[in-house]
């Protein structure tokens, strides 16, 4: 693989790099062990895994503050396991058990934790987006400085409620940033065959908010991104808006044949461009952690993803009176 | 160590399928990520990858082989310089998955709601003390001082929509609030109903108890994904975690001459979905309480106001504060030889029809549901058990409707009781025509009440 820079200034220690280097193997190998007990048939339904993009999540999670909220769509785990959510928890929820963040009613697509201040989770392709910036109109009107990580992908940017959000975003200067996290493809829908929009981000002009695009395979052009989103929100001067240029390795779920793009191109961004390696190899080459190092973290992630996957296994299915409980408040 | 390799599920619906293709072959090193073979599934032909780094040890089920089930052992992965387990030596692997789908729970009889008491009794507590000096007040004021109540005692409070501050309501409901309460917390949107409501929704979720009103329900159809999606079956999905307690109010049903978009009544659409409350209120007293209800109640409410009823004045008890329950019908006239249950403004031509047939000696009892969801169906019933009649009218249309569940509640509970076909009055199952005729054969009447209720006392 050939040697990647950051284009990122790097401000960040050994400490955090290593954490970064952490989180997104988290993220994968969780991914991964979802898939296996997906064909395992221990995981039903919809399955929209995150791997190839983990350095979207960990990026700007690195930017937030305790108090920031973020809400995204259904392929959720990784910001859930971005913002400190428990494995066990995601991973039963996976599987449709008791011991799931929603008891297992919720299933892959829908998790909250109000304490990790995440708010799902939601199936229908879009609607986050005036939810999250409704998050953030909540702590305006309470006069905090929190923000909202408002993620949405290439596919939902075409939909008509993310344009009414903005406008009333820009109106009244709401502190949410809205995270376009471009993956290049719509399910099978590649971008250019949705929109003749050269940018995303740029349709934001249009209502007066400011945006970037940003090399989301690089976890710290993420963060800077993020920080100067976050730096933009907190200072009172309204939305802002990041597109993320990303990559999913998988198929858009489970049952996805992925034949609307060759096997090349995702080789390609894999070998190439992937977020992961990027940074163990600044870590190697900087010298801020050893091959032993990095085997240690591997081998600690896969520890917690095998909990997860166990604990998964046994939690038991939820009680049958759970059918007819959390209807109403 | 030895991995067995299992045929994977790749799809929801999968239960077997072709192994089509090995793209490796025994003694290939894989990696993560590496395509091990093609599989048909029952939706198209998928790249298998490999999960685990190894070596294939041996490949046990052969390319081409058909209807191979979910699970089935197909490879053995091995590690460098390892042997593959001799037979009959299990090879590692993840245990076969339990209780799948709770296959094994599917005699048990499921959970269901408490048992129907054996004879229901409607609650007659008053509404509010006996000897409460009231006032006469319309319906808009009403509306107006409860919001302003609430206001008062909780900052959460909020009202958002189209024309609600300066306009001061597109129907003037809103009269006042923003002098009140400022541009902070009573706030005009743009045209945009979809992604107000979205706005509402994720405010309540983040801690405040907005008021979204639409301008009429007919609108609310841009917005109805949240007011479900977003906002009814967030807690059930959330596993209790995240309630949505939001008001969306407006004006619904038909007003005056406005034509098919403008006039539909969606009291049985919003009725249907577990997670919401749905109310209907026809006097000023139930408006002013039953809102007041609305704001503080930690779900999402549909309150589905009328604009002819807007400017109608009753009186309303001069309270420092007092509220309406939810699922609490009212008995406004008692009756033995028919029951009409109503809500809304079929209430006007429930209580006209029931004032009319008095005259010819019918006793009509004259119940006003208030909310739809939760239903007092056991006000229903007891009324049904004491006239064995039943007419229910409202607005909407007939297929589906309100009228259509009470009268499945009545088969199922006092069948035995009925002596004669319950009568659904609705409205006529055509878009509303602009045409004053027209308009006035498209909605129900107080001569279709009396009518019906002749019909079912054979008289």
């Amino acid at each position: 693989m050939a040697t990647r820079k950051s284009t990122a200034k790097s401000n960040v220690s050994a400490e955090e790099l290593q954490s970064y280097y952490r989180d997104m193997l988290l993220i994968r190998r969780f991914e991964e062990k979802a898939g296996q007990l997906y064909g395992m048939g221990l995981i039903g339904g919809f399955c929209h895994l995150y791997i190839g993009q983990e350095a979207v999540v960990v990026g700007l999670e690195a930017a937030a503050k305790e108090g920031d909220k973020r809400i995204t769509s259904y392929r959720d785990h990784g910001h859930m396991l971005a913002c400190g959510m428990d494995p066990k928890g995601v991973m039963a929820e996976l599987t449709g058990r008791e011991g799931g963040y929603s008891r297992g009613k919720g299933g892959s697509m829908h998790m909250f934790s109000k304490e990790k201040h995440f708010y799902g989770g939601h199936g229908i392709v879009g609607a986050q987006v005036p939810l999250g910036a409704g998050l953030a109109f909540s702590d305006k009107y309470k006069g905090n400085d929190n923000v909202t990580f408002t993620y949405f992908g290439d596919g939902a940017a075409n939909q008509g409620q993310v344009y009414e959000t903005y406008n009333m975003a820009m109106l009244w200067d709401l502190p949410v940033i809205f995270v376009i996290e471009n993956n290049k493809y719509a399910m099978g829908t590649s971008v250019q065959r949705a929109t003749k929009s050269p940018s995303l981000w740029e349709r934001g002009a249009a209502y007066g908010i400011a945006g970037e695009e940003v090399d989301g395979m690089d976890v710290l052009a993420v963060k800077a991104a993020g920080e100067k989103a976050v730096a933009h929100c907190r200072a009172g001067k309204g939305p802002y808006i990041l597109e993320v240029m990303t990559y999913r390795y998988r198929g858009h779920s489970m049952s996805d044949p992925a034949k609307y793009r060759t096997r090349d191109e995702v080789q390609k961004m894999r070998s190439e461009r992937d977020a992961i390696e990027h940074v163990r190899e600044l870590l190697l080459q900087g010298k801020h952690a050893t091959e032993d190092d990095l085997k240690a973290i591997d081998k600690e992630i896969k520890a917690v993803v095998n909990e997860a996957a166990e604990f998964s296994k046994e939690s038991p299915e939820p009680a049958l009176e759970e059918l007819w409980t959390d209807i109403y408040a | 160590m030895a991995t067995e390799i299992l045929m994977p599920a790749l799809s929801p619906t999968m239960e077997e399928g072709t192994l089509a293709k090995w793209l490796v072959k025994e003694g290939d090193t894989v990696s993560s990520g590496d395509i091990l073979a093609e599989i048909e599934t029952d939706k198209a032909t998928m790249e298998f990858e490999a999960v685990d780094d190894g070596v294939m040890g041996k490949i046990l089920i052969a390319a081409g082989t058909e209807g191979v089930k979910v699970n089935t052992p197909i490879a053995v992965l091995v590690a460098e310089g390892e042997d593959v387990p001799a037979e009959g030596a299990k090879a590692a692997t993840t245990p076969a998955p339990a209780a799948l789908n709770g296959a094994e729970d599917k005699t048990a009889a499921p959970a269901t709601a408490a048992p129907a008491p054996a004879t229901p009794k409607a609650d007659t507590t008053p509404d509010w003390p006996e000897g409460t000096e009231m006032k006469t007040q319309t319906v808009r004021e009403a509306l107006r001082d409860a919001m302003a109540e609430e206001m008062r005692s909780t900052d959460e409070v909020f009202v958002m929509g189209e024309e609600v501050a300066e306009y001061q309501g597109a129907y003037k409901i809103t009269q006042g609030l923003l002098d009140e309460f400022g541009a902070r917390r009573v706030i005009d949107t743009p045209i945009t109903e979809h992604g107000f409501a979205g706005i509402g929704v994720g405010a309540a979720f983040g801690g405040l108890r907005p008021i979204v009103e639409f301008m009429t329900f007919n609108f609310a159809m841009q917005a109805i994904d949240h007011i479900l999606n977003s906002a009814a079956k967030t807690l059930y999905m959330s596993g209790g975690q995240m309630g949505c307690p939001i008001v969306f109010r407006g004006p619904n049903g038909a007003a005056a001459r406005v034509g098919a978009q403008h006039s539909q009544c969606y009291a049985a659409w919003y009725s249907q979905i577990p997670g919401l409350k749905v109310v209907m209120p026809y006097s000023a007293a139930d408006a002013k309480g039953l809102l007041k209800q609305a704001i503080r109640d930690p779900n999402p409410v549909v309150f589905l106001e009328n604009e002819i009823l807007y400017g109608r004045s009753f009186e309303v008890p001069v309270l420092d504060d007092f509220t309406i329950p939810f699922g609490k019908a009212k008995t406004w006239r008692e009756g033995t030889d028919v029951s009409i249950v109503s809500f809304g403004i079929g209430m006007t031509y429930a209580l006209e029809a029931a004032e009319r047939l008095e005259k010819d000696g019918i006793s009509a009892e004259v119940i006003d549901l208030r909310t739809i969801r939760p239903m007092d169906t056991d006000a229903i019933l007891a009324s049904v058990m004491k006239t064995n009649r039943l007419v229910t009218v409202e607005e909407g249309y007939p297929q589906g409707s309100v009228g259509n569940y009470i009268t499945s509640v009545v088969m199922e509970r006092a069948f035995d009781y009925l002596d004669a076909p319950v009568i659904n009055l609705t409205g006529k199952d055509v878009p509303m025509p602009y045409a004053a005729n027209l308009e006035k054969l498209a909605l129900v009447t107080t001569d279709e009440v009396v009518e019906a209720v002749r019909k079912v006392t054979y008289r």
